[in-house]
């Protein structure tokens, strides 16, 4: 078998050219979004949003079709009348929840989730969670975020949630064995996978943080290592750091490159011996390699333009340009964690412009001058971005979609090979 | 507070949205947490629109909050005027905004840009997204019409507007006296308004269609052809397509329609009381309100109508024989007031339907809602709670909904057949090919979107000549709710054999529909072993045997007859429904 690429990396990332930070108008979803994907991984949550009428109408049209199918989501939308005194707006709060949780019993857990006009009224759901968490011991406990767009930017709102439920986990008992953590929601099938591998490595504890039901949690302590599946979870990090956990630092599991980066920074810091490391993970990296191939005759030495939505781009930037051939020419992210990033940052080609923030009408002018091969962008960008001749790749599919692990890879080259595919074979 | 999952309307600055994008040539500067672009895909994506919605957000984080968000509005104001060059601003707050109290109008005007900005109160916390729809378009058509151009800030009626400006404006308010003015706020060239070329051609403006607006591509089109027939010149469509040089223009035409009254209504009220211009308002939906939009838009333009009353399909598709079966098809209507109103007349006048409910979520109206539905000897339905909605359809178990997204989905639930009448709509409903609500197009429209959920007169009548054939068996479901209406339920190891002594026939699909299937269930039960502890609550004393009878009665008839035999029993105090009850109770409700 041919040697796997380079497995491990320099501790320190060569520094880069500088990076081009702006500030202006942002095209973005706010963290309130997270909820529509987090609600469907814990089974026994419930997300209460407390805002406008807009929050509402946000999670109703990034939901879809789903907000019919029962969902365990709602809005508590402020009224005039909430925003007359703070009194009353905690009594009607305790009052909406009361009833939302006699309607649905089977919620165990439940998150109060803060937006814009809660923050700006400054209604203090800490407090209220406190209170709720008091009054409703016993059958659910209540816990609050906020995922407002002041605050946070579309994945953002995972991080608070998951941010928020770390001072909630049991600590680990002390001097017992290492444990891995893989941090972030992860669609249950590619979770699956991950844990199969891990358990073929012969690492015996592994958990998946958030769980798939509230009171599955993983406790943390010092023993404690954890991988991040997700690249927007500094906030989540910091809380596990805090509470003695280690992370491993490794580049984010897409493609058969990153997925065995990842994967490796395990097998290291469990102690997993080399050549039955390269034993576990060959047949997977060799099916990624496999199924990426096709793909890659469509996207070499294609020019990509990634705009700023999940923080996602850095490491798919990274995947597209070292499996797949594809030419970065600028990456935006609404957020750059330089520490998280270092590895991702340090295999981007010389020449890539690496952006933070947005001034979404200056970028697009970068954009149209650059005339990139395809642009990934957010709804409200790709269909105008279309029907100026500009093929573009809609961000939000990356998130919903499973594209993470060995097994992935070709699902996750293929959604940008798509869209180039449909230009080519449209005579219309 | 008030508990939400899903919303009729969103916010009233959406409502704003929908006429800037509507318009050419306005912009739209909204002092907005970042975020809050989302509702450009609902523009791009829902209406698929090749154009970013002409809306600059200034996207505030909580960094900018201690520092000077007022600013942070200023140039963004100065930057999209700038950069897009429009012809008119509109300036304002959205919810999250509106709680920092920056003042859009107070800023915007101290810009002193040399182009009409108009700002915009719109209470977020209070009102809707048509609510917000209709104030914007006033705002725009009062401040463009009577002149308030340069930099003076049109507020109105709210405060940061001069009192004295404003009334001297209503005093002046007249069609010569403005017309000086209107040329500031006209960048192309003016078109030549008929009245100057000898013969008079009568003229009138079509106004409340906007973006996302259910069918208004097609329905302006449709109603633009009537007029033409008619020989009435369309003098301004507005907001869609408009310039604010075109809403200056609005004086010109003899009378204006109010096409869309959620929309339109305020502005048309303030074009008659300034201009004196009459409006029609019957909206042309169905036949027979076609037939009357035309007579009035006649009387008033004093023209002929009689060219204009070409007719629709729809009076003859109804009376075919293949239409007896709609006879008495009980209906529920629900969705904005104005389609729900004119839905319910065609339903009853045109299909031969019987209305059961009809309500609407939009309080403004609730109105007319209330007086249509005393023709109907109803009890008006109006809230923005989904949850009553479905409460109200699960009662009455109507044969044919019609209503908005939300109705499609409950209706789906309950296995009732729907056709959607109104917005709040999905992308399909913004669909390629021409397909308005209005006018005698709109009329043949109807006929097929409605009749289509339901079963065809000769399915029906097949359906129940052969129902013990297995392709007809109850189990093959519906094939008028779609292939994705029924939930595909595992099959219980040795359910098959025991349908298939139940019902004599194949049974082969393993499609059950949620509603029959605690039902099939307990037949099932009563099949194997008669045991009612066994069968549950559900079956209300049905004995056996009546179970299985109720089993030969259609599947889209079942519910009711259901239905109808419980409430007949409960009437009757008859404890235990046996084969007779099924049958007296069906010749008490016999029609």
């Amino acid at each position: 078998m041919s040697a796997l690429l380079p497995l491990t990396m320099p501790d320190c990332a060569p520094v880069r050219g500088p990076v081009l930070r702006e500030r202006g108008q942002r095209e973005v979803f706010c963290g309130l979004t997270g909820i529509i994907w987090l609600h469907r991984k814990v089974q026994d949550a419930f997300f209460l949003v407390v805002g406008s009428r807009t929050c509402a109408h946000l999670l109703q049209s990034a939901a879809g079709v789903m907000v019919f199918a029962e969902p365990r989501f709602a809005t508590a939308i402020i009224e005039e009348r909430d925003l007359a005194g703070m009194v009353d707006c905690n009594a009607e709060l305790d009052r909406v929840v009361d009833r939302l949780l006699a309607r649905r019993p089977d919620i165990k857990l439940l998150f109060l989730v803060g937006s814009c006009p809660s923050e700006v009224i400054k209604l203090d759901l800490s407090r209220a969670a406190q209170r709720l968490s008091a009054k409703h011991a016993g059958a659910t406990r209540v816990l609050n975020y906020s995922g407002s767009g002041i605050e946070t930017t579309f994945t953002e709102g995972e991080d608070a949630c998951l941010a928020a439920l770390v001072p909630e986990l049991a600590a680990t008992a002390p001097g017992a064995a290492p444990e891995l953590m893989i941090v972030g929601a992860l669609p249950d099938v590619v979770e699956d996978q991950f844990l199969r591998l891990f358990a073929q490595l012969g690492i015996e504890t592994v958990r998946s943080f958030p769980a798939r039901r509230a009171g599955a949690m993983p406790p943390v302590g010092p023993n404690t290592r954890f991988l991040l599946a997700q690249p927007f979870l500094g906030e989540t990090a910091r809380a596990l750091e805090d509470r003695g956990a280690v992370r491993l630092d490794a580049l984010f599991p897409f493609g058969a490159e990153g997925t065995s980066n990842w994967l490796h920074a395990a097998a290291v810091a469990f102690g997993v011996d080399a050549m039955h490391f390269r034993a576990v993970i060959a047949p997977g990296r060799e099916r990624a390699k496999r199924a990426i191939a096709h793909a890659r005759d469509r996207l070499e030495g294609k020019r990509i333009f990634f705009l700023p939505d999940s923080q996602l781009e850095l490491p798919l930037a990274r995947f597209l340009a070292q499996e797949l051939g594809m030419v970065p020419l600028e990456v935006g992210t609404p957020y750059l964690h330089r520490a998280h990033m270092a590895q991702e940052l340090a295999l981007l080609p010389a020449g890539t412009v690496i952006s933070e923030g947005q001034d979404v009408d200056r970028q697009l002018d970068r954009v149209r001058a650059a005339r990139p091969d395809l642009t990934v962008c957010g709804l409200g960008l790709a269909n105008p971005l279309e029907a100026e001749g500009l093929t573009t790749k809609w961000a939000i599919e990356l998130v919903f979609s499973p594209i993470h692990g060995f097994d992935q890879a070709g699902d996750l080259a293929d959604l940008f090979a798509r869209p180039l595919r449909r230009r080519d074979v449209l005579k219309v | 507070m008030q508990l939400t999952v899903w919303t009729y309307e969103g916010p009233p600055h959406v409502g704003a949205m929908r006429i800037a994008t509507a318009m050419e040539g306005v912009h739209y500067v909204l002092h907005a947490p970042q975020g809050d672009t989302y509702a450009d895909l609902l523009f791009t994506m829902i209406e698929r629109r090749g154009k970013r919605p002409p809306v600059t957000y200034t996207t505030f984080q909580a960094r900018d909050l201690g520092k000077d968000t007022a600013a942070l509005f200023q140039t963004a104001v100065r930057d999209a005027v700038d950069r897009f060059a429009p012809q008119a601003l509109l300036v304002g707050a959205s919810c999250t905004a509106e709680l920092i109290q920056d003042d859009p109008a107070g800023l915007a005007s101290a810009l002193r840009l040399p182009i009409p900005v108009i700002a915009l109160e719109l209470p977020s916390y209070q009102r809707k997204e048509h609510w917000g729809a209709a104030e914007t378009f006033y705002q725009l058509v009062r401040a463009l019409c009577s002149g308030a151009g340069g930099t003076t800030t049109a507020a109105s009626p709210s405060p940061g507007s001069s009192p004295a400006q404003a009334g001297a404006q209503e005093r002046d308010a007249g069609i010569d006296a403005q017309s000086s003015l209107k040329i500031d706020i006209a960048t192309g060239p003016r078109p030549s308004p008929g009245k100057e070329k000898g013969a008079k051609r009568p003229s009138a403006n079509i106004l409340g269609p906007t973006a996302l607006g259910f069918r208004h591509r097609d329905d302006v089109v449709e109603i633009t052809r009537l007029l033409e027939t008619l020989g009435i010149g369309v003098n301004v469509v507005a907001p869609l397509g408009a310039t604010p040089a075109d809403l200056a223009r609005l004086p010109e035409a003899d009378f204006n329609i109010s096409l869309y009254p959620e929309i339109a209504d305020t502005a048309c009220r303030w074009l008659e009381r300034t201009y004196g211009q009459k409006t029609i308002r019957t909206v042309p939906i169905g036949h027979g309100a076609t037939r009357d939009f035309i007579a009035e838009v006649a009387a008033l333009a004093g023209v002929d109508p009689a060219a204009a009353l070409d007719t629709s399909r729809l009076p003859w598709w109804s009376r075919s024989v293949d239409s007896t079966y709609l006879t008495g098809k009980r209906v529920f209507i629900f969705g904005d007031a104005t389609h729900a109103v004119a839905a319910a007349r065609v339903a009853r006048d045109e299909f031969g339907f019987e209305v059961v409910g009809l309500g609407c979520y939009n309080r403004e109206f609730a109105r007319e809602i209330r007086t249509a539905a005393l023709l109907y000897g109803l009890e008006p339905l109006i809230t923005d709670d989904y949850l009553e909605v479905e409460d109200a359809i699960a009662r009455l178990q109507p044969e044919l909904v019609l209503g908005t997204q939300m109705e499609r989905h409950i209706a789906k639930r309950l296995r009732i057949p729907c056709a959607v009448i109104s917005a709040p709509v999905h992308v399909q409903d913004f669909p390629a090919r021409y397909s308005p609500q209005m006018g005698f197009e709109g009329a043949n429209v109807l006929f097929d979107t409605w009749v289509h959920p339901l079963v065809m007169g000769l399915e029906e009548h097949l359906l129940t000549m052969f129902r013990d054939d297995f392709e007809f068996s109850d189990h093959a479901g519906a094939s008028h709710l779609g292939h994705g209406s029924a939930p595909i339920l595992p099959r219980e190891p040795g359910e098959g054999d025991r349908e298939h002594s139940a019902n004599g026939g194949g049974g082969t699909t393993a499609v059950v529909s949620p509603s029959t299937s605690p039902l099939h269930h307990s037949a099932e039960e009563a099949e194997r072993s008669p045991s009612p502890a066994e069968a549950g609550e559900e079956q209300k004393g049905w004995s056996p045997e009546a179970e299985r009878e109720l089993l030969k009665i259609p599947f889209f008839v079942r519910g009711k007859a259901r239905r109808n035999t419980e409430r007949y029993a409960a009437e009757q105090g008859i404890a235990a429904i046996t084969l007779d009850t099924l049958y007296d109770a069906k010749a008490h409700y016999a029609r």
